[in-house]
């Protein structure tokens, strides 16, 4: 939104010593619209661009004969069996929607706030959660066993007379999840529609310029649309930032409304959420650090943007922390013997090599984040954000396995292993996630066009 | 061109500039002159332009507010009709009303409502899509999408005159003026 001069300048100048800026100076309107836009426009295709869809679309092909054979033969080709009926499937789908959360909360709750850094990562973001929203969205369909009949969890009127039931949160996660793919879509094209319309006068062929015009609606920049849009931008903004913690937390109540021991706890909300945003900016700094060096955009990805976002990483990561400490605490201090004997379980049971790697995964390596000169360094933020997004990944496997697997009754104990058919339909998702970004910034401006022009200082109108 | 004794033979005047400031500074000069039908284009929102050209409100904000209620009214209301009228089913005793368990979908279609009346509100309010417009035959006018700035007075305004409009927008000293064609 718009800022005072002084704030602008202080974009391009560091606030503090030491602090690389938003923005490289020596950028102007023209300069910026065609970095951006030739990376899509002119920029020819090379091998590793194509190298990386290969390997994406490779494993996409698999994910196709993975869920045909899951179709043909059902969900017994899993690992799931009672008393795990819960495993690869809806930790992949924790994962991926936690993933998710970064975009919109920079996307949306960076806006709010005014932090303009945002302009130059919210448009990849924006796209990240869409694909990773999609990526989640398929694990529950596959994980029903008959997803042709999917359409059931929504109310419509049906010849079976049947409703659905809304005091399951199950119910609630198919309105958060749905809602949340929904209006991520039409924050991130409502952020595009602009940019199109550069893309549409930048064009140099007839096919491309009819397929830019036609998405960007006939933008032409008036000042009327302009402030209808930017009431839109900042009211969507407003609905999104509630809407992202709610989805997390309904995701949360999937578990703790229920009575498992360690799932029935009040503090998995606030958890939930800050573990979802901790592994998306994760993925953000996973996606980001490749692209700005493979597209040159070192000058508007700056090491601001990866700094500002390992500092998220550290306090979102330190109220995980928290949530894991208090979870073995309450465990104890409940003086259930199931909570405590979950805790021993978790740490001493026949998973407990997964929990000690989740602590050191996601509580102790990221530790070295606070260190300045770390969070200086692209090849550190990158692993980093790798160990970050596996410690992510064991922490849903913990919290799903060890709890179904050993529940209340110890004759009706089970084991979990998950199948090779698992790993396929995960990595699967990986391909299909890897595969989609790699065509995005192919076809649609990676960075937003027009907030990058908002970010120069010449951007400001002066007072007479 | 059968009606071109009606509506004049061009749709307006169109000025050109380098700046955010000079297009404000045109588009109050503009205002005061009298000028009402004319608008300030430009390659990213700048909030005195559309105060400058005299547009304060915008309904989008409304619209949001109305689809918000919209949805959370009928998503409370399908739940209750579904869980009390039409399909009541006991649930570990709870009662049919349980209305704290249908607050979260009530939420989300609130969300979900709010934000698409908005986007299509916002389009249709906007009159787009409008994939052709007079200024588009401008050949200088593509660069709004990039780093020019223009503002175009249309001959619809009761003051316009070719002449007088001329020559009161080169008072503005823009880079160019160009006639738009219907």
């Amino acid at each position: 939104m718009s800022q005072g001069p002084e704030e602008k300048t202080g974009l391009l100048d560091a606030p503090w010593q030491d602090e690389p800026p938003v923005l490289t100076p020596g950028q102007s309107y023209g300069s910026v619209t065609d970095q951006i836009a030739d990376a899509v426009l002119t920029r020819p295709i090379g091998l590793g661009w194509l190298a990386g869809l290969a390997i994406g679309m490779g494993l996409v092909a698999l994910l196709g004969a993975a869920v045909t054979y899951l179709f043909l033969v059902g969900v017994g080709i899993w690992g799931i069996n009672i008393p795990v009926g819960w495993g690869f499937a809806i930790i992949n789908f924790v994962w991926w929607i936690g993933i998710g959360h970064a975009g919109t909360l920079i996307s949306a709750i960076l806006l709010l706030l005014k932090q303009t850094w945002r302009n130059s990562i919210n448009r990849f973001a924006e796209a990240m959660t869409l694909f990773a929203v999609a990526c989640a969205g398929m694990f529950p369909l596959l994980h029903m066993g008959r997803p042709w009949l999917g359409y059931w969890m929504f109310p419509y009127p049906n010849s079976m007379g049947v409703w659905p039931q809304f005091r399951s949160p199950l119910v609630w996660d198919v309105f958060a999840v749905s809602t949340y793919a929904t209006i991520s879509a039409v924050f991130w094209y409502v952020g595009l529609v602009p940019d199109f319309a550069t893309m549409r006068e930048k064009a140099q062929s007839r096919y491309t310029k009819s397929i830019y015009g036609l998405l960007a609606m006939g933008w032409r920049g008036s000042a009327r649309h302009w402030k209808r849009y930017e009431a839109l931008y900042i009211l969507l903004a407003g609905l999104a930032t509630p809407l992202v913690l709610s989805v997390h937390t309904v995701v949360s109540f999937d578990f703790a409304i229920s009575i498992v021991p360690g799932w029935h706890t009040t503090i998995f909300p606030p958890y939930f959420v800050a573990g979802a945003i901790y592994s998306g900016f994760a993925m953000v700094l996973v996606l980001a650090i490749p692209i700005r060096h493979f597209y040159g955009l070192q000058n508007m990805i700056t090491m601001r943007h990866l700094q500002n976002s390992a500092k998220i990483m550290l306090a979102t990561g330190l109220i995980v922390a928290y949530g894991y400490i208090f979870e073995a605490f309450i465990a104890f201090y409940s003086g259930s013997t199931y909570e405590r004997f979950m805790m021993e379980n978790r740490w001493f049971g026949p998973y407990a090599v997964f929990y000690w790697a989740l602590i050191l995964l996601n509580l102790v390596v990221p530790q070295v984040l606070w260190i300045p000169k770390v969070r200086a360094n692209t090849t550190w933020l990158f692993l980093i954000s790798l160990v970050i997004l596996v410690g992510m990944w064991l922490e849903r496997f913990i919290i799903i396995i060890t709890s179904l697997s050993r529940d209340f009754l110890p004759s009706s104990w089970g084991h979990y292993v998950a199948t090779r058919w698992d790993y396929a339909v995960f990595a699967g998702t990986l391909g299909f996630f890897a595969a989609a970004i790699f065509i995005f910034i192919r076809i649609m401006p990676a960075i937003s066009i027009f907030e990058m022009r908002q970010l120069l200082p010449e951007s400001e109108v002066k007072a007479k | 061109m059968s009606h071109k004794a009606l509506s004049p033979a061009i749709y307006g005047l169109i000025a050109e500039f380098d700046t955010s400031t000079e297009l404000v500074e045109a588009a109050q000069a503009a205002y005061a002159a009298g000028y009402r039908k004319m608008d300030a284009y430009s390659p990213f929102p700048i909030e005195e332009a559309s105060d400058a050209i005299g547009f304060h409100k915008s309904r989008v904000p409304l619209v949001v507010l109305l689809g918000g209620l919209l949805g959370g009214l009928s998503g409370f209301g399908l739940q209750y009709w579904i869980n009390v009228i039409a399909y009541p089913l006991n649930i570990g005793g709870k009662p049919y009303d349980s209305w704290p368990a249908f607050i979260v979908p009530t939420f989300e279609m609130t969300i979900l409502f709010a934000g698409l009346s908005g986007m299509f509100g916002m389009f249709a309010l906007n009159g787009l899509p409008m994939p052709y417009h007079p200024l588009f035959h401008v050949e200088q006018f593509s660069r709004v999408t990039r780093d020019k700035f223009f503002l175009c007075v249309e001959a619809a305004d009761p003051k316009f005159d070719i002449v007088d409009t001329q020559r009161f927008m080169q008072s503005l000293k823009p880079v160019s003026i160009a006639e738009v064609p219907h």
